[in-house]
């Protein structure tokens, strides 16, 4: 069997370097990485990298960062029980190296957003993909209309990116709401489940575009909320979790009927799902 | 286009000589009505008239098992993209197995390219071989409308009796029978044999299911909540059998397997199967095709219908190797038919 070295293979890594980390919880914590030589890795909000440890794995993981921070990126990584690759990613340290291959996929349409009301919903670990878009709003907010952002999670103490909360929450240019399904002695805020926030937030639907991302459990109650408050379905945006084993649409594992999460998604408008069992 | 003529009695010597500069592969009996592609040095080894083999010919273009990366991280994460490859002639494939290797080659040629699969795929060469009747009852090719040629190959074998009657489809092709130095040109009175058989072949292969084949692709549409996924679902045994053998099932894995050192290692591909449980699950712990109910409909909407949508091709090419394999006895043909006796 002859061996020949390939040079535009899809499986190419380019190495990054942790510059810095933060635990943000028990399980969640914060990388900051730079690509080599310099490189920047130019994402869209919403799209994701795989991340490999050389003898441990690959991972899809969504970068949590906006494009308008060029120099670094940003990934959160949550340790998962059994989990091979989240327990070794925990276990590397400022100057350690990882592999990256990406961005891949189809973020959110940043520019078409532009001129719309945006009313953003994050639940649990749905903030960190999210968090790209949040920002990219931010940096960019003279071209946003109205900017709604409703976050839930467990409990007080998953929150994440509790330090950038408390600054979303004394923005004037942002509605924020934020609720927990189960509250704390200490919790002064909402207690109940994400969909009881939306009721709340006024919308003008046909200028409003409604972008999701949660656990699959989420999208249909949710979806169900924004639809009642008559938003049109292809102005509700959902990012869709699956395993993006090789990120190139091929090896079949984020397959959902005849759509590649990994290149067609992660970002789906909600009119182009809605038919297709077992998506949401 | 020019054509050839091999007499049966040299068939041997054109394996030999074939297999003097590169490997030749050929379908060879290997117990009771199993048989194999492997690597033969004569004709004698070679089975003319063969059931499909165990596993479809995808088995050299993706390999159960390729190296897709060398990794070495005693200095920073540095890695070399490979690819394994070698020059390979595979001989007597049927036209089901070379329709299954375009449905590969689609896939493969998508873009994001796959280059590990391109770059091997050029290294082959195949010889196909023309059924002249039904391998077995499971087939169902004249549905698929893969029982006659359509291209894929570099040179197309018909049995004609005492000779082979061999189309040159490619230079490659037409380079092989050059080298050798074996055939006769065709003359029209072997045309005419062929046009006999072939003549003689559309009243011995009839669709296998009483449907329109553009029809399908709706009406596993129109099924998709059918009950009959769930009793198939009963009987599966999830085992990956039918993933396997097929040979339009690309589905795989990417691991890393280190060396000893720790140090050093290879990220590799392997076949995988969308049948098993864990295949469609995300580190959260949800499975999106948890029953195995969900995951058969899954695969047969993967052979009838979503590539149809996606690339304008059916992926199922009539070998009825699933069917075959199938502990549960899960028949495909059968299951099309109780789709289409269902109604609405």
């Amino acid at each position: 069997m002859e061996k020949i070295h390939i040079n535009n293979s899809g499986y190419e890594i380019v190495p990054a370097k942790i510059v810095s980390t933060r635990k943000m919880t028990e399980q969640e914590k914060i990388f900051e990485l730079k690509l080599v030589h310099g490189l920047s890795l130019d994402h869209e909000p919403g799209q994701f990298v795989e991340v490999s440890i050389l003898g441990v794995g690959e991972a899809p993981i969504s970068v949590c960062s906006s494009p308008t921070k060029r120099d670094s990126f940003e990934i959160c990584v949550r340790a998962v029980k059994d989990g091979r690759f989240s327990n070794a990613m925990h276990n590397l340290d400022i100057g350690d190296e990882v592999g990256i291959r990406g961005p891949f996929g189809v973020g959110f349409p940043a520019a078409k957003l532009e001129g719309y009301d945006i009313i953003m919903v994050a639940g649990g670990l749905g903030i960190a993909p999210l968090r790209s878009l949040i920002n990219y709003i931010i940096d960019n907010r003279r071209e946003y209309g109205k900017v709604s952002l409703l976050l839930g999670c467990k409990d007080p103490q998953s929150m994440l990116f509790a330090d950038e909360i408390d600054l979303w929450q004394k923005r004037v240019d942002i509605n924020f709401s934020c609720t927990v399904d189960r509250g704390a002695p200490d919790w002064k805020g909402n207690v109940g489940l994400i969909t009881s926030l939306i009721p709340n937030v006024n919308i003008d639907p046909e200028r409003t575009y409604a972008v999701v991302v949660g656990p699959p459990v989420m999208y249909k109650f949710v979806i169900k909320e924004l639809l009642s408050k008559g938003i049109p379905e292809h102005q509700i945006l959902v990012s869709l979790e699956r395993h993006m084993k090789c990120g190139l649409g091929k090896c079949g594992h984020c397959q959902i009927h005849n759509i590649y999460c990994c290149q067609d998604g992660p970002v789906f408008s909600y009119n182009n799902i809605k038919e297709l069992k077992g998506a949401i | 286009m020019k054509n050839a003529i091999l007499k049966k009695e040299k068939l041997d010597d054109f394996i030999k000589i074939m297999s003097k500069d590169e490997k030749v592969i050929a379908p060879v009996l290997k117990g009771n009505q199993s048989y194999t592609f492997t690597e033969v040095k004569s004709a004698d080894e070679i089975s003319l008239k063969y059931l499909p083999t165990i596993l479809p010919p995808k088995k050299y273009f993706m390999p159960q098992h390729e190296t897709l990366i060398e990794y070495d991280k005693r200095n920073g994460q540095k890695v070399h993209c490979v690819v394994e490859v070698e020059d390979l002639v595979i001989f007597g494939v049927h036209t089901c197995d070379l329709a299954g290797i375009q449905c590969l080659n689609m896939i493969f040629a998508d873009r994001p390219k796959d280059m590990n699969y391109l770059i091997r795929k050029n290294r082959i060469t195949l010889i196909g071989l023309e059924c002249n009747s039904y391998c077995d009852e499971f087939a169902s090719c004249a549905l698929m409308g893969n029982h006659i040629p359509k291209g894929g190959y570099d040179l197309l074998f018909t049995d004609l009796g005492n000779y082979f009657f061999v189309e040159i489809n490619t230079r490659k092709g037409e380079e092989l029978i050059e080298k050798t130095n074996l055939f006769e040109n065709a003359d029209s009175n072997h045309q005419e044999e062929l046009n006999k058989l072939r003549k003689l072949k559309e009243s011995i292969f009839k669709p296998e299911v009483d449907i329109d084949k553009n029809e399908i692709p709706s009406l596993f549409k129109k099924k998709f909540e059918s009950k009959i996924w769930e009793d198939i679902g009963e009987r599966c045994l999830s085992c990956g059998n039918c993933t396997n053998v097929c040979p339009t099932c690309y589905c795989f894995d990417v691991l890393d397997i280190p060396d000893l050192n720790l140090k050093t290692g290879k990220r590799v591909r392997v076949w995988d199967s969308c049948q098993n449980e864990p295949f469609a699950k995300i580190s959260g712990g949800e499975s999106f095709r948890e029953k195995r109910g969900d995951r058969k409909r899954h695969r047969f909407n993967r052979k009838f219908r979503y590539p149809v949508e996606r690339y304008g091709k059916f992926f199922c090419t009539g070998c009825g190797r699933c069917s075959r394999t199938c502990m549960a006895k899960i028949d495909l043909k059968e299951t099309i038919r109780d789709l289409i006796k269902e109604g609405n």
